[in-house]
């Protein structure tokens, strides 16, 4: 009791040194957390999304490139493939489902993709879900031209059902290059929290001949997304396209593929991992500062308290425990930051991929860094405690006689 | 038996360049159960460190003193330290009051590391030493008397055997210093504690009917006590 009352004098007395150094341990904890949570979460998110799918098919090139651009709707397309493929794929017996893909249009930034009606109604994006419209629309009928919009899409850029709008060519907005054809809305896609939220869905054959787009690659996919009926069909149609043809690159698997991407990048997780250490120790840094700097004014305090029969031990934990309350007034001032920062960085992430993150799922990390914090702190308190320990009783209780 | 019993009580202090100064030189010293004693000595005699060696802040060099039936020249540190919290109170000239604690929380740290807190009975001292309604104050917002008296009532908080004053009127002026004078002996009385106190001050010497000259009993030169 005692030992806690002095703590919160403590605290209380040095008001301003303990709320700045709480605010620096927030800081660290709350980009300790963060770094972590988005690496993992973003790894784990990122490597599950596949739309339903196994595999792309696309034009020869980066597997990785097909799949980025195919399933996250980001990148460029490597390159068009004749409808013959798509044709030839679809009839193998191995594959299950396979649906064409075209890009190369944007409504105000948001990627225009044209499809078949499969993508909404054979192919399931995640277990028993199927990518639906909200109630009030529909999906489009693909001999006219209508669209379907993703959810984010729809809301960022305030389309609803009955809207109408001109595409744009290319996958970049520029006011300059509008296509004459007319979209109606005729449907929001209910949200699935994968990256065709964010996309613009409209009849294949309406992005193959939109006004402006080469007659000659009128009949052309950019992709085909690919559901397989087995993994070792995964295995021989790998070897079939990227081996033996040089035509075509088949990325399969799609979350082997997003995890290379991770490994290519691990290298800047790592400096920011190595960024929220160092934060973390310049933090526990303050806590040793602050309390050390305030050692000698606290001398004769500590003198009287020993006068008053404290033992060293007693004054040893004090200081200690100082240090852990200024970091765990910071480990929670850190929570608020966390939620902050991650709020902030999941919908820049949504915006981005379309992929939502949820920052605020339980994980380990969640237990082990405030925990570690606590225990940087509690060392960084053990240089001043050692000096509170070794305060001299009669030299500090002036004047003598 | 004495409450305090010392004998051929040696202390010095040694210069960062490796000379030697005798500080305290006692042949004997006795001071039985509620007996008040005061010490006559200039500054620099050396009073402070024979209080300091008494309340167990330091160890003597050699020699024996004997508190409430136990050795102190052979314990350890911590021992000491717990014979200080449940038997020494100590007045100090300059009060020593934790500043950021109230009346009571100071005078509730007299007993924190001896006996354990009694609110009430902490509350009951300072009513008793006048301040019952002061008890949520500051040192600094009292006067320097009220002050001196809420030390008074940490020192006999955690009902101690024996209580040191070291020049505990220094700061008082004469009426406030007669005043304080008459409670820490008032209060030791009542709560059965003996007193030590040590000053310069003729007029605080002349209260006292047992004062003893501490360079008479000091053996160690005044020189060598700076």
């Amino acid at each position: 009791m005692t030992l806690f009352r002095l703590v919160a004098k403590s605290l209380r007395q040095h008001a301003l040194s303990t709320s700045i150094t709480a605010l620096s341990i927030a800081l660290a904890t709350g980009l300790w957390l963060s770094v972590w949570v988005v690496k993992t979460q973003a790894q784990a998110t990122f490597t599950s999304v596949s739309a339903g799918f196994d595999a792309v098919l696309g034009a020869r090139g980066s597997g990785l490139q097909l799949v980025l651009n195919a399933v996250f709707h980001l990148e460029s397309s490597p390159g068009n493939l004749p409808y013959s493929d798509f044709e030839e794929i679809q009839r193998d017996g191995r594959v299950a489902l396979a649906v064409p893909l075209a890009v190369g249009d944007n409504f105000q930034g948001y990627r225009l993709v044209g499809t078949t009606p499969e993508l909404f109604e054979k192919a399931e994006y995640a277990p028993a879900r199927r990518f639906r419209a909200s109630p009030g629309g529909r999906l489009f009928d693909p001999a006219r031209r209508e669209a379907v919009v993703g959810s984010f899409a729809a809301r960022r850029l305030g389309l609803k059902v009955g809207d109408s709008f001109h595409p744009f060519h290319g996958l970049l907005y520029d006011e300059r290059s509008q296509h004459s054809e007319t979209y109606v809305v005729v449907g929001i896609l209910e949200p699935s929290n994968t990256p065709a939220d964010r996309v613009i869905w409209i009849p294949l054959a309406g992005l193959q001949q939109m006004s402006g787009h080469d007659p000659k690659a009128a009949a052309d996919i950019s992709a085909v997304l690919v559901k397989l009926r087995s993994p070792i069909a995964g295995r021989q149609m790998e070897t079939l396209y990227n081996k033996q043809g040089t035509r075509l690159t088949f990325a399969w698997p799609i979350g082997t593929l997003i995890a290379q991407l991770f490994d290519k990048i691990g290298w800047f997780e790592k400096v920011l991992a190595l960024v929220s250490y160092l934060v973390a120790l310049v933090a526990a840094g303050s806590v040793l500062a602050s309390i050390y700097n305030s050692m000698n004014e606290r001398r004769r305090e500590i003198a009287i308290l020993r006068a008053l029969g404290a033992r060293r031990r007693t004054l040893f934990s004090c200081v200690v425990l100082e240090a852990v309350a200024i970091s765990a007034l910071g480990v929670l001032a850190g929570g608020v930051v966390y939620a902050g920062l991650m709020t902030g960085v999941a919908r820049i992430i949504q915006a981005q991929t379309g992929v939502v993150l949820n920052p605020f799922a339980p994980a380990p990390v969640m237990l082990w860094a405030p925990l570690g914090m606590l225990a940087l702190g509690a060392l960084a308190g053990v240089i001043p405690a050692i000096k509170a320990y070794r305060t001299d009783v009669a030299s500090n209780l002036v004047p003598s006689s | 038996m004495p409450l305090l019993e010392i004998t051929n009580l040696r202390k010095d202090f040694r210069s960062p360049a490796g000379g030697v100064h005798p500080v305290v030189r006692i042949p004997r010293f006795t001071l039985g159960g509620e007996e008040q004693v005061a010490l006559r000595g200039e500054s620099g005699s050396g009073k402070t460190t024979f209080l300091n060696l008494i309340a167990g802040i330091l160890k003597p060099d050699s020699g024996s003193l004997v508190l409430a039936g136990r050795e102190m020249s052979a314990m350890g540190e911590p021992e000491r330290d717990s014979l200080r919290a449940g038997t020494i109170g100590y007045i100090f000239q300059t009060f020593n009051l934790l500043q950021g604690h109230t009346a009571l929380e100071n005078v509730l740290l007299g007993m924190s590391f001896g006996p354990g807190e009694d609110r009430a009975h902490a509350a009951a001292l300072l009513r008793r030493v006048g301040l019952g309604d002061r008890l949520h104050h500051r040192p600094r917002e009292l006067s320097t008397g009220q002050q001196q008296r809420v030390a008074v009532a940490r020192a006999l908080a955690a009902r101690p055997k024996l209580v040191l004053a070291d020049e505990p009127t220094g700061n008082l002026d004469q009426v406030r210093s007669r005043e304080a004078l008459a409670l820490i002996r008032e209060a030791c009385r009542e709560n059965g504690a003996a007193l030590l106190l040590v000053s310069h001050d003729p007029g605080v010497l002349g209260e006292f009917e047992d004062v003893r000259d501490f360079r008479t009993l000091n053996q160690a030169t005044p020189e060598a006590a700076q």
